[in-house]
């Protein structure tokens, strides 16, 4: 079961993302919904990914293919709050190489400043 | 055993030489009589003679004429009808010859009239048995064990009679009359077993009147007939003075009367007998499943026909528009397509409108109405929607000429037979979704074996290493791969990828992977630049959500060198015989297809190391890590390292089914749900 929450905020301006529970191939859709949202609705997004138990492949393959339109469309865009679990599957797949990733959302609002 | 047939031929046989023996010692006896010589013959051997032919007869009758069977009561009485008219007929013939020669000295002769006699004897005997042998066919029928037991009393009294009647009687004897009587009741209490009747439809009811009155005439015009010799000379033989002759005529008559009785009592509710029976055929008829590959129409057409002829409506039409099974049916009769719409409108404008669901599944969408219309042909209609599954998928609507035609038994019976119909409908559907779910896994299976060609089909271990693998899919395809190519004699590639997702999609770029892979590594390309141009041609073919991790190994046999490179791959465990340490090879990597641009190259770490001999180099997809107990906890890096750790001293084989069985023994077999594979590589 996936949780999508997001907030706006307006000053500083960011778009908060928060992501709960577990990503696997059915429920990565609603995950891909909330990010397409995310980047139609602003430049700067922060997700949350501290409620984030489980991500499976098929979830790493939406952060994936976003990256590309990121760049693209110019869009700042940090993740923070992993738990260490989740983290490392971002690591071994050398998502982290692509994707800022931060702590905790002091830093991830410090990067996109 | 003698066959059936053989036994009817036998009695047939029989049965003309007991009549001609029978015949014979009578008018011997007679003949001596008339001439004063004393005859040897006591009238015993007569009488068996005659026992014996009816003997033959009841066997002829019993084995001749089948069961009572619904559809052939009437022929069975046909039958009856038939002997009667042979007996009849020859006796007029008998009749006839009397009156031509009535006065010459032939006519008169006694042993010819005798000799007639006895030919009508065995005629009438044997109508009588025919007929008996059919009232018992039609009394047994639905028979209950009492019935049955009553009967063979019965039966067994009757034969005994025969028995009695070896030793002449006179009719007006006690014991005569006694044994009558007993046999009369008993006769009189079994007529009363005329279930079949109710089986008959109205024709079938008039012609068995016909026929059962015909057999009443017949007896009573023999009865005559005997009378009628029995006044014109003396006979050797009464045949009235025969108890079992006697019982069985009464038998006959009794039975008689009462069938007619109890038909022509029954004539007038044939009808209501007849409707209901056929709304069970029909019933049945709608419950039966329709077999798959028909249309659905079928059901529809019986529905509205059995509805129709149900209630008597002059007119119907049934209309069924279901898009999402792409059927569309309208059906009628005795009705213009054209006046659905107008009657339509008169039922929704009607002001007497009786809505019969109950209170609780009143929904709007789906109403059953009884209402009374204006300004069309029709005057009362009955309209009932056709659900399947709790959708409405059409209406049927019945029509009649009349106010108020339609009753609450009508409607009870259309609820039936409409909701009888859905279910029909409702299974013809399942039963094709199941073939076409049936048609998939069929598919799957083939999918399956298509991929598992795909996975090299045994790793030959060579002079550097001993190599073995196990792979298994969480649905019928998977998305992991591995192969082995042997690039010259000292150097092998390996690779171990993953698909990301699972299930066909993962199949499909598995199934890239190996094209990539085969095609690539005959280029005898340096890990890097393997792993860019792989990363560059599965740009071109992978979903946009999808990638595929990989770890790539080139092993030089002369050197004990291994070159590596690591896509997004889990870390391969590597362990070291001569340190008896296990660990991960925690090099930089990307997933192939996740940077699709020229940038790729920039994110590939080539690593080395020399290995010793025995130390065991383990390959694996994240199905092992990530795999999880009750508690949801995963295996992890680091059960599984030291399940390597623990099992490294044995062969490949030894070692992945030592991981595994760690790994079952965690988490349970039941609940892996993620395709995982095991590659074990021990150098020599």
């Amino acid at each position: 079961m996936i949780k999508i929450d997001n907030h706006i905020n307006d000053d500083p301006a960011y778009y908060q993302l928060s992501i709960g529970g577990e990503v696997d191939a059915s429920s990565s859709i609603h995950l891909e919904e909330g990010l397409k949202n995310a980047m139609v609705a602003s430049k700067k997004i922060i997700v949350d990914l501290a409620e984030l138990e489980y991500i499976s492949s098929a979830g790493l393959g939406v952060f994936m293919s976003i990256i590309q339109d990121l760049e693209n469309e110019g869009i700042q865009f940090v993740i923070y709050g992993m738990a260490p679990k989740v983290n490392e599957v971002f690591e071994i797949l050398g998502l982290n190489q692509l994707i800022t990733i931060k702590k905790d959302k002091e830093e991830a609002l410090e990067a996109i400043k | 055993m003698i066959s059936q047939k053989g036994i009817i031929r036998l009695s047939v046989i029989l049965g003309i030489i007991f009549w001609s023996l029978f015949t014979i010692v009578d008018l011997m006896a007679l003949f001596s009589e008339l001439n004063g010589i004393a005859f040897g013959f006591p009238p015993f051997v007569s009488n068996a003679m005659l026992t014996m032919f009816i003997i033959s007869l009841i066997l002829f009758y019993r084995f001749n004429i089948g069961q009572a069977e619904s559809v052939n009561f009437v022929d069975l009485l046909w039958r009856v009808f038939v002997s009667g008219l042979i007996a009849t007929v020859v006796t007029l013939c008998i009749e006839f010859f009397f009156t031509v020669f009535a006065s010459s000295k032939v006519g008169s002769n006694t042993l010819v009239i005798n000799f007639l006699y006895h030919v009508n004897i065995g005629l009438v005997i044997a109508f009588l048995v025919s007929t008996f042998i059919v009232w018992k066919r039609l009394i047994l029928y639905q028979k209950s064990k009492t019935l049955l037991a009553t009967w063979q009393l019965y039966e067994y009294a009757l034969l005994g009679t025969l028995i009695f009647d070896l030793f002449s009687h006179d009719y007006q004897d006690p014991a005569f009359l006694a044994v009558y009587g007993i046999l009369v009741l008993i006769g009189l209490y079994l007529s009363f077993n005329l279930k079949w009747i109710a089986y008959l439809n109205f024709k079938q009811k008039w012609r068995s009147i016909l026929f059962v009155l015909l057999v009443v005439i017949y007896i009573w015009y023999f009865f005559k007939t005997l009378m009628f010799f029995s006044e014109k000379v003396q006979l050797v033989r009464d045949l009235l003075d025969s108890v079992f002759i006697l019982a069985l005529i009464t038998f006959i008559i009794i039975y008689c009367v009462i069938a007619l009785l109890v038909i022509l009592f029954n004539l007038p509710t044939t009808s209501v007998f007849e409707k209901k029976l056929e709304e069970a055929v029909n019933f049945q008829r709608l419950s039966q499943s329709i077999p798959a590959g028909e249309s659905e129409e079928k059901v529809y057409e019986i529905l509205l026909d059995s509805s129709v002829s149900a209630v008597y409506s002059e007119a119907a039409w049934l209309q069924i528009s279901d898009p999402s099974k792409n059927v569309e049916v309208t059906l009628t009769h005795n009705l213009d397509k054209e006046l659905i719409p107008v009657i339509t409108k008169a039922v929704n404008n009607s002001r007497f409108k009786k809505i019969l669901n109950s209170d609780f599944d009143r929904n709007p969408k789906s109403l059953k109405i009884s209402a009374n219309l204006k300004n069309v042909n029709f005057r009362s209609i009955l309209q009932f929607p056709v659900t399947v599954k709790g959708e409405k998928i059409g209406v049927l609507a019945l029509l009649k000429e009349v106010n108020d035609g339609f009753n609450r038994e009508m409607v009870d019976i259309i609820d039936t037979f409409v909701n009888q119909a859905s279910i029909s409908v409702e299974n013809f559907r399942l039963l094709n979704d199941a073939i076409v779910n049936e048609r998939y896994k069929e598919e799957l299976k083939i999918a399956n074996r298509v991929q598992n060609k795909l996975l090299p089909e045994r790793l030959e271990p060579c002079a550097a290493y001993d190599i073995h693998a196990y792979s298994q899919a969480a649905d019928e395809v998977g998305g992991d791969y591995y192969d082995v190519y042997q690039l010259d004699e000292e150097r092998t590639a390996l690779i171990i990828g993953d698909v990301s997702g699972k299930g066909t999609s993962a199949a499909f770029h598995m199934a890239q992977m190996k094209g990539v892979f085969q095609s690539l590594v005959q280029l005898d390309l340096d890990p890097k630049e393997f792993l860019v141009h792989a990363n560059n041609a599965l740009s071109r073919c992978l979903e946009s959500t999808s990638f595929i991790t990989v770890s790539f190994f080139v092993i030089d046999s002369k050197k004990k060198k291994v070159q590596f490179a690591r896509a997004g791959h889990c870390p391969s465990l590597y362990y070291s015989a001569e340190k008896g340490t296990t660990e991960y090879f925690k090099n930089r990597g990307l997933g192939l297809g996740i940077l699709r641009n020229f940038n790729f190259h920039k994110y590939v770490q080539v690593n080395e190391f020399t290995y010793q001999a025995k130390d065991v180099l383990v390959l694996y997809t994240d199905g092992i890590t990530e795999a999880c107990n009750d508690k949801k906890e995963q295996f992890g890096f680091d059960r599984l390292q030291s399940a390597l750790t623990k099992h490294a001293d044995q062969s490949p084989g030894a070692i992945q089914e030592g991981i595994i069985n760690d790994l079952y023994e965690f988490c349970g077999k039941e609940s892996l749900n993620d395709d995982y594979t095991l590659l074990i590589v021990k150098f020599n």
